[in-house]
């Protein structure tokens, strides 16, 4: 397989999925602030520190309002990490390979691009955004499906679906480093009943809350992290998704689980093998931001190693090749 | 929807006959386009159109917009070619294909027609598309003219005459293949009771002609089609070409020279490559052959293939042959090298370079249509009866600065077919672009591309410039193929015409 198809159908999937999980985090946040007593100060901020592009928000935006940040996340087309720029990146590497991937899926992404510069254009979806943002997801779910079922499960689908959960599991981090930062404002409130509803909000986002109920029961801070961050069933959490990218990576290189043969499966083993011996005590008295900062930087650690080890193939006389958009 | 108040005009119609009749060809698809309920063509028209935008069936567009998408439009009511016309068209195609073949064989070896005085040698030799680096080369299995796409266009006469040879990278094939797709899902009825000849094959052609070029010793030889990438006008068709033909799109970058032989760069490591159909024009092919700057090609690929370890389609250098000066001589060159009378005619060309000619054409350039010779997609051109005043002098002065450059024909008063507009039809020029390959033998595919010029009484049928396409029926009933009778060089006279 052609190293700069690999490159596209990798970027392809992880801007997808992040299209969807950039709706998923903004969700949140309106579902937070619809909770959050009357007369309290929204909190937008947050939203935008997750993100990690705060510097590029506050020079063009200034004040973190309601409006500009879901203009910021949603619609902005300068912001490469907006959902309409990650629809479009998604498109523009589905576009260069065409020819590899199944037309259905082509279909689904193109219907997806143009649903939502459909709705970039179309101001009532900006005054519901949370209808906009169920569709954002529907498309992402139905185009991961859709490559599911109709294409065939050999390198480039192991390329698609490796970097699809490593692009997840670095979004489901940042939907818990949100419920992080307004507890930051808002120390007061833990253990409260309101603290309970933030962390219920924060499952609803990452669909987890009924498959939360069924495996701890009652809400606790405690229980609600150990489930989006360690559970090894849950195709959300952290944990599932890295899992599942390492398994990706060694069907694509033969390599057998366990043993490694080049940097991104020795990192992303170490990390899997981390997060199976580790108890949640001990996520929360490291500190929970700290260590899902540590994360993060892992992830993208193992992000450069794949692009090393696919594709950057190395001439003696060719000139490096660019990499897309890392994560932020 | 029905055609009692189409117009037929001043023209030749390709759907009726000067008595207002329909053709016998298109009887039954006019029944069957008659009897469907009112308002229904219209409906199946825009489905089509939603269901082009939705598929990503688009091409990108240069300048103003630049950037943009768009799809081509498409219109349901097909071209029909008879069978009998057909099989003229497709063995005057044939011989014209052959004879330019030995033409630019010959150039690049002995240049015995030059020698002969067949044609002036300083136009061959001045023309931007004669490459230096082509000379005493022998192609893989002697073709050089891979692929082709020549313009035919129908005068008020009724004669077909070809209007363009396109050597170099034709395109449009993928919209024959996508129109008819689009046409069996919406008139299933028509092609049950029609017999149109198929063209779904040529993908399969396509690939057969490449893997024929293959050097003697590889078995399982791997073509790749080579794109300039996504921002090329005719993306959509290199990836859907590469996606039908089951080989790999690649970029110049995917490619490298890897101890004399072309790799391409994998996720396993480096493997050969023993065919490209090359969609890049020879001067992006390889830097360290033609343009240095080009960021598109593979450097080295010229030695490679000089070598006959890879094998390029369509050659570099065949570019020559379409030349719209060299054009002007393909009579004489079918007569040269065959010794055959031309089956499909020219247009009457004056050749600028020629002073009798210049002079013409520079006191009658309202009524002719005047073209560079290197330009396509319907740029740097001069619609005589279309223009003003100030347009002809800016463009007087050109051709005067370089008559090598130029050539003027008669404007032809093209054709027309009955094409939907708003809520009825009216007739629209079109041109019919067929596809011919060249490898274990001579294939035309059966159909091909009609361009629709959309713009009432345009002549201009090029995307870029508001054309459209429809759908080219090519009927099977072939009684059996009349005599070969040559049609005399140019019956035709400059023309004044255009709505």
């Amino acid at each position: 397989m052609l190293s700069r198809v690999a490159d596209s159908i990798y970027w392809m999937s992880r801007y997808g999925e992040r299209a969807e999980n950039v709706a998923r985090f903004i969700d949140v946040n309106l579902q937070l602030m619809l909770d959050a007593p009357s007369g309290e100060d929204q909190q937008w901020e947050p939203l935008v520190n997750t993100t990690g592009d705060s510097e590029a928000f506050n020079k063009r935006y200034g004040e973190a309002t309601r409006q500009n940040v879901i203009h910021f996340l949603t619609f902005d087309a300068e912001n490469p990490n907006s959902i309409l720029s990650c629809v479009r990146s998604a498109r523009e590497n589905a576009r260069t390979i065409r020819e590899i991937i199944s037309s259905e899926m082509w279909l689904q992404l193109n219907k997806f691009y143009l649903m939502v510069t459909a709705a970039t254009e179309n101001l009532s979806a900006k005054a519901n955004p949370h209808e906009f943002f169920t569709e954002v997801k529907n498309a992402n779910h139905l185009f991961n499906g859709i490559a599911g079922a109709t294409m065939t499960h050999g390198e480039p689908w192991h390329f698609f679906q490796m970097a699809r959960m490593l692009e997840r599991a670095d979004k489901t981090s940042r939907i818990l480093d949100v419920k992080y930062f307004i507890l930051l404002r808002s120390v007061q409130d833990v253990g409260t009943p309101l603290d309970d509803i933030q962390w219920a909000a924060v499952l609803r986002s990452a669909s987890a809350f009924e498959m939360y109920r069924k495996r701890h029961g009652r809400i606790s801070p405690k229980g609600v992290v150990e489930f989006v961050l360690l559970d090894r069933e849950f195709p959300r959490a952290i944990h599932f998704c890295l899992l599942a990218s390492r398994d990706s990576l060694h069907a694509i290189s033969g390599t057998p689980v366990g043993t490694f043969r080049h940097a991104p499966e020795k990192l992303l083993g170490q990390l899997c093998s981390d997060l199976s011996f580790t108890s949640i005590d001990e996520v929360i008295n490291s500190g929970l931001h700290e260590y899902l900062d540590n994360l993060q930087a892992r992830m993208n650690q193992v992000a450069a190693g794949i692009y090393e080890a696919f594709f950057a193939l190395k001439t003696p006389n060719s000139p490096k090749r660019m990499s897309q958009h890392q994560t932020q | 929807m029905r055609f009692e108040s189409y117009e037929v005009g001043d023209f030749f119609d390709e759907m009726f006959g000067e008595n207002g009749q329909p053709r016998a060809s298109a009887r039954s698809l006019l029944t069957n386009i008659e009897k469907l309920p009112e308002g229904e063509l219209l409906n199946r028209q825009r489905a089509t159109e939603s269901t082009l935008l939705q598929m990503g069936i688009t091409f990108n567009v240069y300048g103003e917009h630049a950037g943009m998408e768009k799809i081509f439009p498409f219109d349901l009511v097909p071209r029909i070619v008879p069978a009998a016309e057909w099989s003229r068209i497709e063995r005057g195609l044939k011989q014209r294909i052959t004879a330019l073949n030995h033409f630019i064989d010959d150039l690049y070896h002995d240049q015995k027609i030059l020698r002969d005085g067949v044609l002036p040698a300083e136009i061959v030799l001045s023309s931007k598309a004669f490459r230096k680096q082509c000379i005493g080369f022998n192609p893989p299995r002697g073709i050089w003219c891979h692929v082709t796409g020549t313009d035919l266009v129908r005068h008020r006469d009724g004669q077909i005459y070809v209007l363009e040879d396109n050597l170099r990278c034709p395109s449009g094939v993928s919209y024959v293949l996508e129109n008819r797709a689009v046409m069996k899902s919406m008139f299933p009825q028509v092609f049950a009771a029609s017999k149109i000849r198929p063209v779904a094959n040529y993908p399969s052609r396509l690939r057969d002609m490449l893997e024929f070029l293959a050097p003697d010793h590889v078995t399982c030889p791997r073509c790749v089609l080579l794109t300039p990438g996504i921002y090329n006008s005719a993306y959509f068709e290199h990836s859907f070409l590469a996606q039908q033909m089951g080989i790999e799109l690649v970029e110049g970058r995917d490619l490298v020279v890897d101890d004399g032989y072309i790799c391409m760069r994998t996720t396993k490591g480096f493997e050969r490559v023993d065919v490209i159909y090359r969609r890049i024009d020879d001067d992006f092919l390889d830097p360290q052959s033609f343009r240095p700057d080009s960021m598109l090609g593979v450097p080295g690929l010229m030695e490679v293939y000089r070598n006959g370890n890879v094998a390029l389609a369509n050659a570099p250098g065949g570019g020559v042959a379409d030349d719209k000066v060299v054009y002007a001589y393909v009579p004489r060159i079918v007569k040269y090298y065959l010794g055959e009378d031309i089956i499909l005619p020219n247009v009457p060309t004056y050749i600028c370079a020629e002073e009798d000619d210049l002079k013409y054409v520079l006191e009658h350039l309202d009524e002719l249509v005047v073209k560079a010779a290197n330009e396509s997609g319907g740029y740097g051109m001069l619609v005589g009866p279309h223009s003003t005043q100030e347009q002809r002098t800016e463009f007087a002065e050109k051709v005067k600065a370089n008559p090598r450059n130029y050539i003027g024909q008669p404007t032809l008063a093209l054709s027309r077919v009955p094409t939907l507009v708003g809520d009825h039809f009216e007739g629209r020029h079109v041109d019919l672009r067929p596809y011919i390959l060249y490898g274990k033998e001579i294939f035309v595919l059966p159909g091909g591309l009609t361009r629709v010029a959309l713009k009432k009484g345009s002549l201009v049928v090029n995307s870029s410039q508001g054309g459209g396409s429809k759908d080219t029926w090519v009927l099977a009933d072939a009684p059996v193929p009349e005599k070969d009778e040559p049609v005399p060089p140019s019956p035709l006279r400059p023309a004044t015409i255009v709505a």
